[in-house]
């Protein structure tokens, strides 16, 4: 079984190592039809730059993007300065320099990689899926008994913070750092999943296509060690089967199938203020221009937001969304089950918590009062203030830098929810919701707690669970997502994720149950 | 001010000074030479397992003794002036007191086992064992083979610890079934089943005779009452606890086998308490044995203390016992009074309920005329604390106790329920027809 596991380890790698390679290498070559097209697609009227093209780029061969993506930047660039000098602004091109190469990239592939896309997926994601199998499968053997599978933890690098750790860091972040701010280098990785695009959506695909694709793939594979470490438990089981089917039919599937379907690309379960550019001037005109279901969608997202959201919260805790329904919280709760542990339960990262992660709200809300604002009166300053400006901050801060490179690449280090913890301001709302009105709390036992702290150990969001329970308290917290860990990992029974009535549900107690009761009742009811 | 000074930093000691602290503006020291802060002693086998850090067993950050006045000393107290009221630490240093707490919890039982002082050779207790046993034991290369002797609670904790790091473990068990003096047969067979399938060689019915050392003063191997000799790296002595008192010696304060106390925990000596694992009743309370070493009845003894000590004063008188472990991957929970064959009384009847694959078992002790509920016993089936108290005070019949198990379910959700066939199989022994009722919040929550 370990040999089948390490052989495991060694296919992953070779599959994360030619993944790796890919934005490196390549051949591109732009042939005049392919100039013509995106010239067409992106309106372009800049005669400076098509020259720029055709001289330096068209017909030329490329190895590699780090060759061709400087020079398309450099051509945009001279051509955009001519422009405005000029005072030519209609020529002035505003898709970014990446986009561009993006975009160019895409359709001047060719060589080896663009020839055999079925057999480079199959070395990559092919090779990264049957390793991971490989690796995990076995652990139905080696495990052992049905039950807490936590040995062993903080002796292991990569869940220690250990140097395997660290690279996991990096990677995870420069990942990210290239599918938000350089799209160009992930083209390559873009060809790999194109058969599926087209079959799903008709389009080839684009880097968001290979996020989305991937995603799935990382969280199924992720979902299978789940089920296996968790099988005694079947909270687990079905809470990680119901986030996956979220994530592959809602996140996925519909949005490419709409767009098949000539529909605007939406995710129905993804909640403004999460998905923060719902009231954006252009979703809202895209919206409004898709007829009948571009309306429904407007309807439901407000509804989602306003209605469903906070019922539902009220009825089952913040969890129905967090840890059953959401993206990010079903990618934390599979691929980053293993960091759970490192989330900080200090007094003072809950402070920091407060106030980023309300911070944030605010900060999605007043952006979109402004945007509403824009909308209606066709303005584009409040107060000020640009609305476009802002927007764009709070796109590259909060939607770019904290959910993606912060949310997920600091999974190894600090933890599998730093961005629902901190950052999620959709949380930050459903937290409200949680904490004063709702029927959902984590019942402690009574006076069975023996302050051995696995419950705060393994609280994802940084709740120190035990200073809850060793006080016999119930735990009401507007960050509790609901995972369920701590009832888990309890060794004494003490804890259980309940939706019960609002009476009784905030219990602070002095003295524990199982004392003598007058003395109970002497300093509970004082 | 007056000066109250806690001996021990465990849950006892803990619990008294917090609450002394919520109740007064008192001075507070508190003594321990085991470790800085406050820790779970519970959790010790989490640090070892890599579950947690050592860190983690502690509930309350490093600010929190300052900020709540709480004055921590590192030093071990080597006599009691009972006389002048004043410790005297190893370090000779003096303090003073005008209330002492003595909280100094257990230490390993040792029954003068030929070899019971050798290298390799441990129970587990203390924060010292813990790193005495990283040492002794940190890998199946440096240690091939763990004898651990005595088949308790800690015995088998010890023995999963060592399972973790696949360390072989031979498990000495005295009785003829595993912990069969405290829990009823079918469940101690049960735990002995699975024992085995974590591939702990236990061997019951076998007591230690001696251990051997090599020549370097190391045990090698023991020899059992059954003449087998069992090569070995490490030998956990786990065979109970007993009070940590051996510095009390003439001070005057009145020790038996613990500090002895009264129902105020008070010892013969004004102004001198004790509670938690070192104290010792003069009169046990109900079934409770005078010494109580666990968890819970330290943080009792704990809470009525402080009151006594802010003016209110206040006798220990624990409510109904309860207790919870876990056995490898077995939950245990216990409330109220179920014993083994061994110490149960004439009047004590059990019905017992095993599942017919997985590890799960129940059994409920009744009065056999009364039918009055006594107490149930729980395997991989959590129960809520609050309402088998509340039926406990109640005095309810195990017909009742049955009809509203389900409310006292306390598993987490979509675990599968049992209550149906828990009382299938009572109404096929004794010809009932008690039919079980919905799980109601209103019943669970009637007493708030």
């Amino acid at each position: 079984m370990q040999i089948i596991k390490k052989i495991g380890l060694f296919v992953f790698l070779i599959g994360l190592t030619i993944f790796t390679i890919l934005p490196f290498v390549g051949e591109f070559k732009l042939t005049p039809a392919s100039l013509d097209q995106i010239i067409q697609e992106k309106g372009i009227s800049s005669e400076i730059f098509i020259q720029g093209m055709e001289e330096n780029v068209v017909d030329e061969e490329f190895q590699g993007m780090f060759t061709l993506s400087p020079q398309i930047a450099q051509i945009l660039e001279t051509a955009n300065a001519q422009h405005r000098k000029d005072k030519e602004y209609k020529k002035v091109i505003y898709t970014g320099a990446h986009d561009m190469a993006a975009a160019v990239g895409k359709a001047s592939g060719s060589g080896f990689i663009v020839e055999n896309k079925g057999l480079m997926w199959f070395l990559t994601f092919g090779f990264g899926i049957l390793g991971s199998l490989l690796f995990i499968i076995p652990n139905i053997v080696l495990l052992g008994n049905k039950g807490i599978k936590n040995n062993g933890i903080y002796h292991e690098n990569a869940t220690n913070r250990g140097w395997i750790a660290w690279m996991v860091f990096v990677f995870l972040v420069s990942f990210y750092l290239v599918l938000y701010f350089r799209s160009e280098y992930a083209v390559n990785w873009t060809y790999l999943v194109d058969p599926i695009s087209e079959f799903l959506s008709g389009n080839p695909a684009g880097h968001w296509f290979v996020y989305g694709f991937m995603y799935c793939t990382v969280m199924t594979v992720m979902a299978v060690r789940m089920y296996i470490k968790y099988r005694h438990n079947m909270y687990q089981m079905v809470r990680t089967t119901s986030v996956l089917f979220f994530q592959i039919v809602f996140a996925f599937l519909i949005p490419e199938i709409m767009v098949r379907l000539q529909m605007p690309y939406y995710d129905f379960k993804n909640a403004f203020p999460l998905d923060y550019d719902f009231f954006f001037q252009w979703n809202l005109k895209s919206l409004l221009n898709s007829g009948g279901i571009g309306l429904f969608i407007l309807v439901w997202g407000i509804v989602l937001t306003l209605v469903i959201v906070p019922v539902m919260v009220y009825f089952f805790g913040k969890r129905w969304y967090c840890s059953w329904v959401c993206g990010c919280g079903g990618l934390a709760e599979t691929l980053g089950d293993p960091y759970r542990q490192h989330s900080s339960k200090s007094l003072f990262s809950w402070k920091v918590e407060r106030w980023l992660v309300h911070g944030v709200l605010v900060f999605a809300v007043a952006m979109t009062l402004m945007t509403l604002y824009s909308f209606f009166t066709e303005t584009g300053t409040v107060l000020g203030l640009k609305t476009q400006s802002v927007q764009n901050t709070y796109s590259l801060l909060i939607g770019a830098f904290f959910a993606g490179v912060i949310g997920t690449g600091f999974y190894p280090i600090f933890g599998n929810r730093v961005w629902c913890r901190f950052g999620c301001p959709l949380a930050a709302y459903l937290g409200f919701v949680q904490r004063f009105k709702s029927r959902f709390r984590i019942t402690t036992n009574g006076g069975q707690c023996i302050s051995c702290g696995n419950c705060s150990t393994y609280c994802e969001q940084g709740i120190d669970v035990r200073a809850y329970a060793q006080k016999g308290e119930n735990i009401i917290r507007s960050s509790c997502v609901g995972c369920g860990i701590c009832s888990a990992v309890c060794p004494r029974g003490v804890l259980k994720l309940e939706n019960g009535p609002l009476k009784g549900r905030i219990n602070p107690t002095e003295i524990l149950l199982g004392n003598d009761v007058d003395l109970m009742d002497l300093v509970n009811k004082k | 001010m007056e000066h109250i000074v806690i001996i021990g930093n465990g849950i006892s000691g803990i619990t008294a000074a917090r609450h002394i602290r919520k109740l007064s503006d008192k001075k507070i020291t508190i003594i321990s030479a085991e470790s800085d802060y406050f820790f779970s002693r519970t959790a010790l086998m989490y640090v070892y397992m890599g579950h947690m850090k050592f860190e983690h067993t502690q509930p309350y950050e490093n600010w929190f003794w300052k900020k709540n006045r709480l004055n921590l000393v590192n030093g071990y107290v080597s006599k009691v002036d009972t006389t002048n009221k004043k410790l005297i630490l190893q370090s000779e240093e003096e303090i003073g007191y005008d209330k002492l707490i003595i909280a100094t919890g257990s230490k390993s039982n040792k029954f003068g086992w030929p070899g019971q002082d050798l290298k390799g050779v441990q129970g587990l207790y203390s924060k010292q064992d813990l790193e005495l046993l990283e040492a002794n034991a940190p890998n199946n290369e440096v240690c091939k083979r763990a004898v651990i002797v005595g088949g308790g609670l800690i015995g088998i904790e010890l023995a999963e610890m060592l399972r973790s790091r696949d360390i072989p473990v031979t498990f000495l068990v005295r009785e003829s079934s595993f912990w069969n003096g405290v829990l009823p047969q079918g469940e101690s067979q049960m735990i002995n089943e699975h024992i085995l399938e974590h591939h702990i060689d236990l061997k019951l019915d076998t007591n230690l005779k001696e251990i051997i050392p090599d020549e370097n003063g190391r045990a090698k191997a023991v020899v059992t009452d059954k003449g087998e000799t069992i090569q070995c790296t490490v030998v956990g002595l786990t065979a109970g606890v007993t009070p940590n008192i051996d510095f009390l010696k003439g001070s005057g304060i009145e020790t038996g086998k613990g500090v002895k106390v009264n129902n105020f925990l008070e010892t013969n000596i004004k102004d001198v308490f004790a509670i938690g694992d070192c104290a010792e009743q003069h009169e046990a309370i109900g079934n409770r044995r005078p010494v109580e070493a666990v968890w819970y009845t330290g943080r009792m003894m704990g809470e009525a203390l402080a009151q006594t000590i802010c003016g209110n004063k206040m006798a220990y008188n624990p409510g109904h016992w309860f207790n919870s472990a876990k056995f490898l991957d077995i939950e245990y929970q216990t409330y109220g009074w179920v014993f083994s064959e061994r110490s149960k009384t004439d009047y004590e009847q059990h019905f017992h309920w095993r599942h017919s694959k997985e590890k799960i078992c129940v059994t409920i002790a009744f009065h056999k005329d009364t039918q009055q509920f006594l107490g149930i016993n729980t395997f991989g089936i959590r129960m809520r604390h609050e309402i088998l108290d509340r039926w406990l005070t109640e005095k309810r019949s195990i017909a009742y106790v049955l009809e509203y198990l389900k409310d006292a379910n306390f598993d987490p959700e979509f675990y599968a329920q049992y209550e149906e066939n828990i009382v299938a199989h009572y109404n096929s022994l004794y010809g009932t027809g008690i039919a079980p009722r919905k799980k109601s919040w209103k019943r669970i929550f009637s007493n708030i």
